[in-house]
Parts: C-alpha cells; structure tokens; sequence
C-alpha cells in the first residue's frame, strides 16, 4: 500500500514564559518538549490511533501534521514531499488534502456564521466551486452527514444546532474538500454517550468512501481499538509503543501500555493489573534515561541512565525491558 | 432499614415554557455500605436526583412530592438549617469539577478546617491535625494543607474534595461524575479511593455517564431516562443483560478496549421533558415498542430486578 505520510524525528519545543524579573536577570530560557523525536509513517486508508493522557503531546502533533503549528525540527513528507520546506504559496495547495476535525464543536464554528457557510468557505477558498456550485454541494454534504433537511440546517447558526449536530458540521466542512489525510482530535469526548457510536460511524464512513488516512487522537483505549488498524502511545513527548491494534492491546510490551490498559473502565473483568507510580512528571524537567523510569514499577539501574530507542519490527517498543504479556 | 429509601420523589422545574420534569416519581433504595451508580445520557435527571436528595436544587426547580428517608429521617420535611447541619455530618458530597467548590484564595487545610469546626467540637489545633491526616487517607501527603488549590493537579484537587467530603465521616457519599474531567489512570485512583471510602461502612453513590465505569465498580446500577428510573439491579447482570430496550441500547453503542463490539448507534434524541411523549418516554426511540407502549408502564419487578417496561408486564411475560 502506498504511504502518504510520513513523519521523522518531529520535535516541537514551546518556551516557557518567564516574568519580567527572570528576563532582567536573563535567566537561560527553558522549554517544554511537547513532542520530542516523534516518527511514524500512515499508508493510504489506513486509521492510526494516538492514544495517551493530557499534556503527552498527541493533540500538538496532531496540529504539527495539518500545518497549524511550525514544528522545531524534524521532517513531514506528505506524498513525498517535505511540507515542512514548502513556501506559503506552495503549501496552501496541498493544505486542502489536510483536514483536521476539533475536540470541541462549541469552539470550531463561528457563531456568526450560516450552516452552509461553514461548508462554503473552504470550496471558494479553494477555487473548487463558484458560488451556486459550492451551494449545491453544501447542501449535498449537509444530507451525506445526516443534517436533514439540508435546506433548513443551510440556514442555521451553530447555537441553534445540539453538540452532536455541531459536530456534524465540522466533519462535514473537513470532508467537503475530499481530503487524503484528517487529524480527528478526540472527536467524541465532549458529545453525549448516546450519541457518540453515529458520530463515530459517520467517520468511519468518510473513510472508507475515500480511502481517507486518519490520524485518530483519543485518551479512550477502547475508541482507539474501535477506530484505529493500529495505536501509538505516546507518552511525555515520546512515542513508547506502537503496533498492529490488536497486537498493542492484547500483548501491551511497554508498562505505561499495560497500565493505562489495566485501568480503562469494561464490560469484561479482565484481571490485570500492572501498577503505575505516582504523577505524570513536569514536563519542564523530564527524567533521565526512560521518561518513564520513575512511575514504572519493574525500572532498573539502566532505565534511568539510558534512553532506550523506539525498536521493533512491525510493533515497536521503547523499553529496556518490554513486557511479554497475553491478554 | 435501608440507609437511603427514595419513595416516589418528584422534582420539577418551573420555567417559562412550563413544567420540566426532572425526576418524575423516582423510587431507590441504597442499603449501608452499598455503591450504587446511576447511570444516564445528560438530561435525564441523574443529577437533579443527587441534588435532591441533600436539597440542594435551586430555583426554578423544587422538590414537588415524594419522600427522602435517610436513616429514619424523611429529608423532605426538614428545616433548612436542620439540613444544612446534615449536610456534610451525614452525607457527604463530591462534584464533578473541584475548581469551582475549593476557594481558590485560601489554602486546602483552612477549608477543611473550616468543615471540621463548623460541625464539631474540636480546637483549631487539633482540627488541623485531622486535616493532614486526612488529606493522607486519601493519598495525598500530610504538608498539602499547606498548598492553595491551584497548586494541585486536577487528580489532586479531586482528592481533597472527597477528603473534605469524607471529613466529617458521613454515612453517605454522593459523587456527582466526580473523574470526568480526568485522565484513565487518574480516574482509576480516584475509583480506588472512592471504593475505599466504600469500606469504611460508608455508602456510595457514583453519578456518571460511562456504563462500563459503572459496571466496573458498583455493586448496583440504576440507569435514568428522561426523568425516569428504568432499570435497577445489580451490577453485573444488569449490564450482561440489560432488560429495558433503553439500558439495552446505551451498552450496545459503547466500544469496549477486550472485545471488537460492532456498535450501534442509537436511535432518535430525549424528549422534551417539558412536553414528554404520551405514554412510555422511551417508545419514539424503541426498537421494541408496541401498541401498549401509548401508556406509561408500572414499574414490573424482574428477577431481583425493576425495570420499567411493559415488555416485562403480565401479558407478555
């Protein structure tokens, strides 16, 4: 299968805000490494769940891929070419092929604008439709995502539509552009429960309509095996595993895997159990060796001296000592 | 006795449109050291159901009819500063977002302290004391009195809500969606701790959205519809079977991380509480409705089990 993405060594460092007294006496400047040496590739079609808690940096690598952040290094090669090289004016040609859909549907629409705005906008930035056109097929994509009838939801401003119908909206503005690759950041956390099943269903009906390459962002195992063909855990900055969905989460290899498993609410008791340690650690200050060395319960000597690499053939782990687990 | 015995409980809210019923004739017991969940989309009234039962709804809404009785005592008819006293001695409450119930000026321990000396007859000192040494049964180190909420994370903060919420050592423990704002792994300690709090002969209530959250940790799950209890009964065999269509349909369109599950989506949207369906509020979103679905269905009793659904009526039993 042909790959479409492919993301090498991205880092992403934010710096931290110092007060006025920190500048004068030009203390040394740190940063957060919001994504450290992150790198995968995604094949066309192909659904790739980004699991981890908040603040492990999915969501910035997520914004990195479709161009709302510059990342500090590293290379993203969309259909062979490196975007993070192109000029403004070359990137805005390809930007159409990069979509991203938000956690929050209150905040990604503008609430002065029409329904049928929304799904406008990016056909006339793009020069894909002229006017009558772009109303046509607005309408004709409020209809594929089920916000009938069209010609009633064309005419709406979002506070008159419920967060699930929100939602809607804004796969339908990403979709409107037939994009090759999406970012869907934790599209269902904020919709009601009932609701979340159509949501995901209509996703991944986009998918395969298009053969659509997703990169899927979720804190919920159990979404991230629903959706994805496979699961990164990322972890302070840091990819720690990543592998076949099945693979990932009945034979975990890192122990934050494991421990993040063995605390996601279920139907079905499994019994495990595998501990995790105390806090996430600052992320100004992350630990030597393996930032995960002093939460995990099996550490030893090695694990705070020595970073250990992403390895693996197919499911790759980055742990001195993997896990050989059967769930 | 039960500890906690709801009986037809009616609170409504009185807004211009007209009158939404929140919790339309809700009866539920909970017995000492019992966790029960009540599970339910947002809307359908769990919330409002916690709230009444400390009398703590706010106009427009008002408990209408119906009884409370905790330990022998029917809430209902209580003073407000009778209520106020029990509130916190006797139940204790957790809310979904510690942010806005911890004053952000002042340090953790002067909260609980405040808590302590309000209702018991303890010096400032010693009072002090027992702030640490709860802020550690709840796993946090005993100089946090010292810290000011912001200076805690979110884990953290929700830590010492059910530390303060536990300060007086009530017999109930309500936790209005007390880790939905959390991480996985955060949730699952703060589980922990509420399951702990479980066995200090305490009873638990857990208010949340996530079925499997409920399943995991209850020893009984209510689930509400639209202002409606439809389904109580153990844990497990509630959500291995559900027998309401509605319970049915909420585990059904859930993933769940150990088994590839083909989700359904559900059905339709809640009604319009103020406006509700004639007859089962349910019956515009049933797969299984029927002709005598235009009537509201008695509350049948199943194996141990109510559930409230004429699919379990004499005819068609």
């Amino acid at each position: 299968m042909a790959e479409v993405i492919e993301v090498k060594n991205l880092k992403k460092y934010f710096p931290v805000q110092k007060s006025v007294i920190e500048v004068l006496l030009s203390k040394k400047i740190e940063y957060i490494r919001a994504v450290d040496d992150v790198s995968f590739k995604m094949e066309k079609g192909e659904v790739l769940s980004l699991v981890g808690e908040s603040g492990c940096g999915k969501t910035t690598t997520g914004r990195i891929l479709v161009g709302l952040e510059e990342p500090t290094d590293g290379k993203i090669v969309f259909k062979g070419k490196d975007v993070t090289k192109l000029s403004k004016e070359e990137f805005r040609k390809i930007r159409k092929h990069l979509q991203m859909i938000f956690q929050d549907p209150y905040a990604s629409l503008n609430p002065k604008m029409k329904i049928g705005e929304h799904l406008e906008d990016p056909l006339l930035i793009h020069n894909i439709a002229e006017n009558r056109e772009a109303k046509e097929l607005a309408l004709q994509m409020l209809e594929r995502v089920g916000l009938v009838p069209a010609e009633q939801f064309y005419n709406r401003l979002p506070y008159q539509l419920s967060g699930g119908q929100r939602q809607r909206v804004a796969i339908a503005r990403a979709m409107i552009l037939k994009p090759e690759f999406v970012v869907a950041d934790e599209p269902v956390s904020m919709i009601d429960v009932s609701l979340r099943a159509s949501i995901l269903d209509l996703l991944m009906s986009f998918k395969a309509e298009y053969s659509l390459s997703m990169l899927f962002i979720t804190h919920d195992l159990s979404v991230a095996r629903l959706v994805g063909d496979r699961i990164a855990v990322m972890y302070l900055g840091k990819i720690v595993e990543i592998g076949e969905t099945r693979k990932v989460i009945h034979h975990p290899k890192h122990p934050y895997t494991a421990a993040l498993l063995s605390a996601v609410p279920s139907f079905l008791k499994r019994e495990i159990n595998i501990e995790i340690i105390g806090d996430v650690a600052n992320p100004r200050e992350p630990p030597s060796g393996c930032r995960y060395h002093p939460r995990c319960p099996f550490a030893k000597e090695i694990c705070s001296k020595e970073e250990p690499k992403l390895e693996g053939k197919g499911h790759l782990v980055a742990c001195h000592f993997p896990l050989d687990l059967d769930l | 006795m039960m500890l906690l015995d709801v009986k037809n409980l009616k609170t409504y809210f009185y807004s211009k449109r007209g009158v939404l019923r929140a919790v339309d004739n809700v009866s539920i017991g909970v017995d000492r050291r019992e966790f029960i969940s009540i599970v339910g989309e947002s809307g359908c009234g769990k919330s409002t159901l916690a709230y009444s039962i400390i009398r703590l709804v706010d106009t427009p809404g008002k408990i209408v009819d119906g009884k409370i009785v905790f330990d022998g005592r029917d809430l209902v008819k209580l003073s407000e500063e009778e209520m106020r006293r029990l509130r916190g001695k006797e139940i204790g409450m957790v809310f979904q977002d510690p942010m806005t119930s911890l004053d952000p000026l002042e340090k953790i321990g002067d909260q609980i302290v405040e808590t302590i000396i309000e209702h018991e007859r303890v010096d400032k000192k010693e009072a002090w004391e027992k702030a640490s040494i709860l802020l550690e049964k709840v796993g946090l180190p005993g100089d946090r009195v010292n810290y000011y909420p912001h200076q805690l994370s979110g884990g953290q903060r929700q830590r010492v809500m059910i530390a303060l919420a536990v300060s007086l050592n009530p017999k109930l423990l309500i936790a209005d969606e007390p880790t939905t704002a959390l991480d996985v792994i955060v949730q699952e300690k703060i589980m922990d701790l509420l399951e702990d709090m479980k066995k200090e002969d305490r009873a638990i209530i857990l208010i949340t959205h996530d079925f499997a959250l409920a399943a995991d940790r209850s020893d009984k799950i209510a689930v509400m519809y639209a202002g409606w209890l439809i389904e109580f009964g153990k844990a497990n065999k509630l959500a291995n079977e559900p027998l309401h269509p509605y319970s049915e349909g909420l585990i059904g369109s859930v993933p769940d991380v150990w088994e590839d599950r083909d989700i359904k989506p559900m059905l339709g949207f809640l009604p319009d509480l103020i406006d509700p369906p004639k007859g089962c509020r349910f019956k515009p979103r049933c797969p299984k409705a029927m002709d005598v679905c235009d009537k509201e269905p008695p509350t049948f009793s199943v194996d141990g089990r109510v559930v409230k659904c004429w699919l379990y009526g004499e005819n068609n039993g």
